[in-house]
């Protein structure tokens, strides 16, 4: 049986905790860290990020929603991560359950547990958590003294493989429907502190970008492609749309600061969301559309407010391309001379291939150990323009002769290999670009010039113009990196790479359907968890799960789909449309381009479905062309 | 400015480092909007010096840590700032002005007190009179040799005292100089105890020439 009280859990961590690497992890305590009255609090949320502490602390969309929800005085939110295996072995052996960090309740006495699943990945450490807790796994074993549990996060556009363990998903921004979410929660609590689930998963159906599941029936073809999906309740629409905030709220600057090291230590702002450019590839280029501005004056008053709240150190402006951000000198110049007595690195990731971006950096001082880092992803003419991301050759070299006649000694060039129709030789290119730059390096630098080659491989991404594509099989990738280290041998240049098996592993969970949910499951009982940490992997127990359940892998990885194939996610809908993003797809195999869309709209299908939105938020700091205002209907004289 | 904090480190702080500690005292004074001084050279260090390191797991009453600011403050003014911005389970007790030119606290501390709850593991006086004996026993030895991360050393020496107050204390003073630190889980070890079934905590730190207690 299962410790239930803070005071008996405590008891028990005093034993344990000695024993286990970085207690820290698993003691709360932290500096901003919200504590209220639990038996006077109504509601009780738990947010979740299903990877160790180290990792979840510095997660900035559930920091968000843990301010919204501790903001409202009916409602606590406590966090929760993933814990270590060696904590995970002393915890099942004492019978402690898995608790939050601020108050040390069990999750399972928590009306609502909500998870962050921003990667793939992070699939099986979800089914880890909720059996740690002593919940069941499986969403139709639980009753109404069980939580409710919702999930949302990048990932979760397509969240049918997590369709049994999730009782529903946030579809899109959670700014707004969180609280959506806890009033019908709290409306459905019973006298005796347990939930009516019945009535609460009704509810949540019917709220606007809310996913249950439970209220959809997917018909298959014999040949295991979808027929349909469909709602099998009334208030279940039929297709759920994101949810989208027209105007960003003021971002968080209450940081929780950690006790220990954690992989990200800093403020993170985001000074921009979604992006223009229409890479192809990207799955957060087209899910986070509109492109919607903060001001520059609000981001810099929380740099300073979140400096002094937080005493942190470093300051990451985010974005998913910094330099596409209206006012990004006025930004740089405003930052850098607020703070430049405060002894703070200033991170502005996601910069273009430009001089200006070295101009940007050297104005940040950001620290030359660092590296500079560009992301040209392809290296051939024909790949560039199929992914939609073309920069010439001799942009690129002007770029990282500045780059290293500024003073930074390395360059970071990041790569995808496994694009659609990629041959060695595009591969090929990948390894000359990079001897080429280094050269560029010597010529200024001398012996001292260094480049660093990160090579990941491209998975189709639901959503995206590539959904249609298959994916490299094990083979193809092999080959193509063999070919990259076999060419790559100057030891001034430093080669990484994903390996071929967390790539599949990718593939199934982000290409997956409802059936997968059942390989995740069986995959999950043989022990695999921490698929996002290399060494943790366990391919085998993937393929033999895959086996046991008598699925094919390939059927999810190396098919290209039919034009008019239902996708698994086909009920879920951006808000870009599958036209649009086909006709894209139809421009890749031309190797046409499509240039930035601030420039001109191309009609992705955005600004039909919020036309509402940005009739009442007229403005620059949205991206998308304005709308006439609405005129009065005339009357008819 | 040098300025020497005396501070309690408890609750779920026991679990968190040395390292760490600097981390936390280094964000608490910008917190405060104290401005420390930076070192020299080409990664700009604060400088903030911590006294022996506090072993992970055991709380304490007597933390010492003395922090280098640009600007001269009033004592008091700095512990009201700084007390309103460190995490929980760090308590201020004094700051004091301390003339910069005097050694590192590294240097200047000679020795810990612990204070170690034993009423969970003796729980009767038999098992206090069976203590008790196996502690003389231990005392008596002129050489106690250990290994600890794979080195030989002699535990012995760094015992300057230990005895059992009470029925439900062991005291122990153990030297904390340079490269010559008692650790009490190792005392705890010889006696046959699992330092997990105690609560530890330390006490006092002594210094070569003053004492430094509550």
């Amino acid at each position: 049986m299962h410790l239930t009280t803070p005071e008996q859990i405590d008891q028990k961590l005093h034993k344990i905790l000695p024993k286990v690497t970085k207690p820290g992890r698993y003691v709360g305590g932290e500096f901003n860290s919200v504590v209220k009255n639990w038996a006077a609090t109504p509601l009780k949320a738990s947010l979740v990020f299903p990877d160790i502490y180290d990792i979840g602390i510095s997660n900035v969309g559930l920091k968000i929603l843990y301010d919204i929800l501790n903001a409202r005085a009916d409602c606590l939110a406590e966090r929760s991560y993933a814990v270590w295996r060696d904590m995970e072995d002393l915890m099942r052996q004492h019978s402690v359950p898995l608790y939050s960090m601020e108050s040390h309740h069990p999750l399972s006495q928590f009306d609502l547990i909500g998870f962050s699943i921003p990667y793939e990945t992070l699939y099986t450490n979800t089914l880890n958590v909720i059996d740690l807790a002593g919940i069941p796994v499986m969403s139709v074993e639980r009753s109404d003294n069980h939580p409710i549990i919702i999930a949302g996060g990048h990932s979760t556009l397509n969240p049918e493989p997590m369709h049994a363990f999730i009782d529903a998903f946030v579809i899109g921004e959670g700014e707004e429907v969180i609280s959506e979410i806890a009033d019908v929660v709290l409306r459905h609590k019973l006298s005796d502190g347990s939930r009516d689930r019945g009535a609460i998963l009704r509810d949540l159906a019917s709220l606007k970008g809310v996913y249950v599941p439970l209220y959809y029936d997917v018909d298959y073809h014999s040949d295991n492609t979808i027929r349909a999906i469909t709602p099998n309740q009334p208030f279940a629409s039929a297709i759920v749309t994101k949810r989208m905030v027209p105007v960003l709220p003021p971002p968080p600057t209450k940081f929780i600061v950690p006790n220990i090291e954690a992989v990200h230590n800093r403020i993170s702002v985001e000074i921009m969301r979604g992006c223009t450019r229409g890479c192809r590839f990207c799955h957060a280029g087209i899910i986070n559309r509109p492109v919607r501005e903060r001001s520059v004056q609000e981001v810099v008053e929380a740099v300073a407010a979140a400096i002094d709240s937080t005493g942190f150190e470093e300051v990451a402006l985010l974005s998913l391309s910094s330099s596409d951000y209206s006012n990004i000198t006025e930004l740089v110049k405003a930052v850098s001379e607020r703070f430049a007595d405060k002894h703070l690195g200033i991170s502005l990731p996601s910069l273009r291939i430009e001089t200006v971006s070295v101009d940007l950096m050297d104005q940040l001082r950001d620290r030359r150990g660092t590296g500079f880092t560009l992301a040209p992803e392809a290296a051939s003419e024909r790949m560039r323009r199929t992914i939609n991301k073309y920069i010439s050759d001799e942009q690129l070299l002007e770029t990282v002769r500045e780059i290293y006649s500024r003073g930074w000694t390395t360059v970071k060039l990041y790569f995808m290999i496994g694009h659609p129709s990629e041959t060695l030789e595009d591969v090929q290119a990948i390894a000359d670009l990079c001897k080429r730059v280094l050269s560029e390096g010597r010529k200024i630098i001398g012996g001292r010039a260094r480049v660093n080659a990160g090579v990941s491989t491209f998975v189709p991404k639901p959503h995206t113009p590539f959904q249609w594509v298959q994916c490299d099989d094990m083979d193809q990738i092999r080959q193509k990196q063999d070919l990259l280290r076999r060419v790559l041998k100057d030891r001034n240049i430093k080669l990484s790479w994903t390996v071929a098996e967390d790539t599949m592993i990718e593939a199934w969970l982000s290409r997956g359907d409802r059936n997968i949910s059942r390989v995740i499951h069986t995959a999950w009982k043989k022990g695999v968890k921490f698929d996002a940490w290399q060494e943790e992997r366990k391919f085998s127990h993937w393929l033999q799960a895959f086996e046991e359940e008598g699925i094919d892998p390939s059927f999810y990885t190396h098919r290209t789909r039919n034009v008019d194939e239902v996708f698994p996610w086909e009920h879920i809908s951006t808000a870009v449309s599958k036209k649009f993003l086909f006709q894209d797809y139809a421009m890749s195999l031309k190797q046409q381009i499509r240039e930035d869309c601030r420039k001109q709209c191309y009609a992705c299908g955005i600004l039909p479905t919020f036309i509402e939105e940005r009739r009442q938020n007229p403005g620059d700091f949205w991206k998308c062309p304005h709308v006439k205002p609405k005129t009065e209907t005339l009357a008819v004289v | 400015m040098r300025l020497r904090v005396l501070f309690e480190k408890q609750g779920a702080l026991r679990y968190i480092g040395h390292l760490d500690l600097h981390k936390i005292w280094e964000r608490s004074t910008r917190r405060a909007n104290i401005t420390l001084a930076y070192s020299q050279g080409f990664h700009p260090m604060p400088k903030i010096q911590l006294a022996s390191a506090l072993p992970l797991g055991f709380s304490s009453r007597a933390e010492l840590v003395d922090l280098f600011t640009v600007a001269d403050m009033d004592p008091h003014q700095a512990q009201a700032q700084l007390q309103a911005a460190v995490p929980s389970g760090i308590h201020i007790h004094s700051i004091e002005v301390i003339d910069p030119a005097r050694p590192p606290l590294q240097v200047e501390t000679a020795a810990s007190e612990f204070e170690v709850d034993i009423s969970e593991i003796c729980p009767n006086s038999d098992a206090l009179a069976d203590l008790q004996l196996r502690l003389e026993h231990l005392l008596i030895k002129t050489s106690i040799p250990r290994e600890r991360r794979g080195k030989q050393y002699d535990l012995r020496p760094l015992i300057e005292q230990a005895k059992l107050e009470d029925g439900k204390v062991l005291r122990l003073r153990l030297s904390a100089r340079e490269g010559a630190t008692g650790r009490p889980e190792e005392v705890l070890a010889e006696l046959g105890i699992a330092f997990e079934d105690t609560d530890i905590e330390r006490s006092q730190i002594f210094f070569r020439s003053t004492e430094v207690s509550l």
